[in-house]
């Protein structure tokens, strides 16, 4: 698998395929897309840089454990869900806030956060199992 | 459809009675598929519309649209059985590298087969 | 969702447009608390000393939340949140009534004493492996099950927390757990596929998830649609998640093989998820379909009770001995769904209270027996009485109550089962529970005998040294459920009102429909 072609290519064939990901994530608000599989690409992402040049480059290029992230994520949509108690609604309503910048209005919402954890949680989970594998794999 | 759903069934169960882990794995990834596919055919198979209401004139022009529901379901249970899977996956490969085999007749770690007999007397 | 400003649609025929009360979010703040809580402990995974010090408060407000929603159903009534503010049955709600509200009590201290026994018995890779975080995710998924009136939603939760349970049982990575772990993970898979499968069908036939709807709807469905089949395949799905007789042979190949603490989590509170939801589904959606298949419910649950006291005597093992009593008592509590008198129902209920206390204390005290006496074999174990005598005298009580004698918990529910099966002439059923608790005596018996009576075997495996054991984190938890055990024993009053309130309200279903839906529920 490491040929020399493969392991030029695959930082910046996963760099573009997080940034895909970052916009998938965030298409996913009025067209198909979203955090599920913005998640998923962001994962794979993760595993081809893996298979390329070993697992602890990308655990180094992670920072934080995956199941760190994969755990932000879930607070981060729990927490989208309580922020209506503030509203006085029921859990899980979608809330929404438009700041106006530059003259246009960025449309911010408690779904967007719950879907920025959605993500979160996909990269972590996945993104651990792969690591896992491939650790395994090699040694 | 119906057909196809039988099919994938009948498969998943042949793979399921398979001594080994990887061929069980195999039919409970078939599995989750089919069970999906009877979800899909449970919620009515129609050529309409999708299910989105145009934001002008959101309720004059209603017609017949597919029924979303067994979509979201359909799509909670393949996230479901995806990471069902991929744990599985694990676990297999972990049982094949600790346990030193994948078929399930062998594996007796937990369950020693010459277990001694329960103390008759005090 | 077409609701921006420009366009104002009048949303209040599918929206609910009142504010919710404060109260109303006890209904699912068990839920949040268990998700938040268990994602920031995700976090400081490698802080291995900082997790018990938030894990175990978080889980004392766990039981707090738990007696405030308690109390909160026994004064109003069914309380229903519904997700989103769509209207059900097309948002996902949550419904509480007594039977819900109880259970999720009583699993909170469970995981409360199972949380404080892991502090000492858990260590730091078992930590770092995450079992706090797995065991808040898997009570996230406990209480979701026992409080969710949706039956897709119910599906979601089964997972959750069979997903954070395989979590908890290869904390270790041995090469035991990894066996038990396969078989517990594949054949747990095909439960859910057979739970999903049903579930499929249930949506093909009436249209809607939302339970309140369906047990409105069911009645006319009775000659139309094949439910009895669909209740047979939810009966098979549920009762393998039980443990019930046919399927139960997963259940002692894996529940001996993880830490304690996790054992004694499991045996408290996965299986009667399966028993709850199993009364859910038959009792109150398709009451007329139980009826069919009520015969059957009672093999079943006469063959679960002996073959668990059978197995439960041949063992050698502590604690798969107890994975056999666990099985065991599942047959009682399916004896009383048979039976589906109110006064059968009331002693399930009660039952399934009991056995979670009961089975997670045994289990707890199975393993500072273990520490105390060298080992789980009853056959090489000895003298635990003389080194220890107030576990000694605290396991002992825990056998009494498990084996169903007076004065302890174990007795009013069997006592109301026996007699409910006698009221409707069913003499083997009441017979089977009975033979069932004599067995059990006799296996606990012989494992007090053996294990904690024998005086100390010389040249044995037991320790030289004797075994200290912490009375903070050791003793706590198991004094605290025996005293419970004890309590409800002597003053079973108010449990036995509860579980009669509750099966009320599951055998007729008025006030949870029309906690869902307020119009009266005509759509």
């Amino acid at each position: 698998m490491r040929t020399l072609i493969f392991r030029t290519v695959a930082p910046y064939l996963s760099s573009l395929m997080v940034l895909f990901s970052v916009f998938v994530l965030l298409r996913g608000h009025n067209e198909p897309g979203g955090g599920f599989i913005g998640g998923l690409i962001a994962a794979s992402a993760f595993a081809i840089y893996g298979i390329a040049c070993g697992v602890s480059p990308v655990r180094r290029a992670l920072f934080f454990h995956p199941m760190a992230i994969a755990g932000s994520g879930l607070m981060m949509a729990s927490i989208a869900g309580l922020v209506s108690i503030l509203a006085g609604v029921p859990f899980m309503t979608g809330l929404w806030v438009y700041i106006p910048i530059f003259g246009e209005e960025l449309a911010l919402s408690t779904v967007l956060l719950f879907d920025v954890g959605v993500y979160f949680v996909v990269v972590g989970a996945i993104t651990s199992i792969a690591l896992a594998l491939e650790e395994r794999a090699t040694d | 459809m119906t057909l196809l759903v039988g099919v994938f069934f009948a498969v998943a169960i042949y793979l399921f009675l398979s001594k080994h882990i990887i061929r069980i794995l195999l039919g409970a990834a078939i599995l989750g598929n089919a069970v999906n596919l009877l979800i899909f055919t449970s919620g009515r198979l129609t050529r309409e519309v999708p299910p989105i209401l145009s934001p002008d004139d959101p309720v004059s022009n209603v017609v017949i649209t597919a029924n979303p529901l067994p979509q979201a379901l359909i799509l909670t249970a393949i996230v479901i059985s995806f990471s069902f899977f991929a744990f599985l996956l694990v676990l297999g490969f972990r049982a094949y590298q600790e346990l030193e085999t994948d078929d399930t007749e062998e594996m007796r770690f937990a369950e020693p087969e010459d277990q001694e007999m329960p103390p008759l007397g005090y | 969702m077409a609701s921006s400003e420009k366009t104002p649609v009048d949303l209040s025929a599918a929206m609910i447009t009142e504010p919710a009360a404060l109260a109303d979010w006890l209904v699912i703040a068990p839920l949040v608390l268990c998700m938040v809580l268990g994602s920031l402990l995700l976090m400081v995974r490698k802080d291995t000393r900082l997790q018990p010090f938030i894990a175990i408060p978080g889980l004392a407000v766990l039981v707090l939340l738990d007696v405030g929603l308690l109390v909160h159903v026994i004064v109003n009534g069914p309380v229903t949140m519904t997700m989103g503010r769509w209207l059900p049955p097309f948002g996902i709600s949550f419904t509480v009534d007594i039977l819900g509200a109880l259970l999720c009590l009583t699993a909170g201290i469970a995981a409360f004493a199972g949380g404080l026994y892991g502090a000492g018995d858990v260590n730091d890779s078992g930590r770092r492996y995450g079992f706090y975080p797995f065991l808040f995710l898997m009570m996230a998924g406990v209480s979701g099950a026992f409080l969710t009136g949706d039956i897709f939603n119910l599906y979601v939760w089964f997972e959750v927390l069979l997903i954070s349970s395989f979590g908890l049982l290869i904390l270790g990575s041995e090469r035991g757990q990894i066996d038990g772990a396969t078989k517990y993970a594949f054949l747990n898979l095909v439960a859910t596929t057979l739970f999903l499968i049903a579930t499929g069908y249930l949506y093909g036939i009436f249209g809607t998830l939302n339970m309140a709807d369906i047990a409105q709807k069911a009645p006319a469905m009775t000659d139309k649609a094949p439910l009895v089949t669909l209740v047979s395949l939810y009966l098979l799905a549920f009762g393998m998640k039980a443990a019930a007789f046919p399927a139960n042979f997963w259940l002692p190949a894996s529940y001996h093989t993880p830490r304690v603490v996790v054992s004694a989590l499991f045996a408290g509170l996965l299986t009667k998820v399966g028993v709850y939801a199993l009364m859910r589904v038959t009792l109150m959606l398709f009451p007329a379909e139980r009826d069919v298949l009520g015969f059957v419910i009672a093999i079943i649950a006469a063959a679960t009770m002996i073959i668990g006291a059978m197995g439960a005597l041949a063992q050698t093992d502590f604690r798969r001995l107890l994975g056999y009593l666990v099985i065991s008592g599942i047959g009682i509590m399916f004896a009383g769904i048979a039976l589906a008198s109110p006064s059968g129902v009331a002693g399930t209920i009660f039952y399934a209270v009991h056995s979670m206390i009961v089975m997670t204390a045994l289990y707890l005290a199975s393993g500072l027996a273990a520490r105390a006496a060298g080992g789980f074999s009853i056959a090489s174990s000895s003298g635990v009485y003389s080194s220890h005598v107030f576990l000694a005298a605290i396991t002992l009580m825990l056998f009494f109550a498990v084996s169903g004698l007076p004065p302890f918990s174990g007795f009013w529910p069997k006592v109301i089962l026996v007699k409910a099966s006698l009221d409707v002439g069913a003499w083997w059923l009441a017979g089977a529970i009975l033979l069932s608790g004599f067995l059990t005596t006799i296996a606990v018996g012989r494992v007090w005998i053996l294990s904690y009576w024998r005086p100390a075997m010389t040249g044995g495996p037991a320790q030289d040294e004797a075994v200290t054991l912490n009375p903070l984190v050791d003793y706590l938890p198991l004094v605290l459920l025996t005293a419970l055990v004890v309590i409800v024993g002597i003053f079973p009053q108010q449990i036995l009102e509860l579980s009669q309130t509750g099966s009320d309200q599951v055998l007729n279903p008025v006030d949870y429909i029309r906690s869902v839906f307020p119009q009266g529920g005509e759509q």
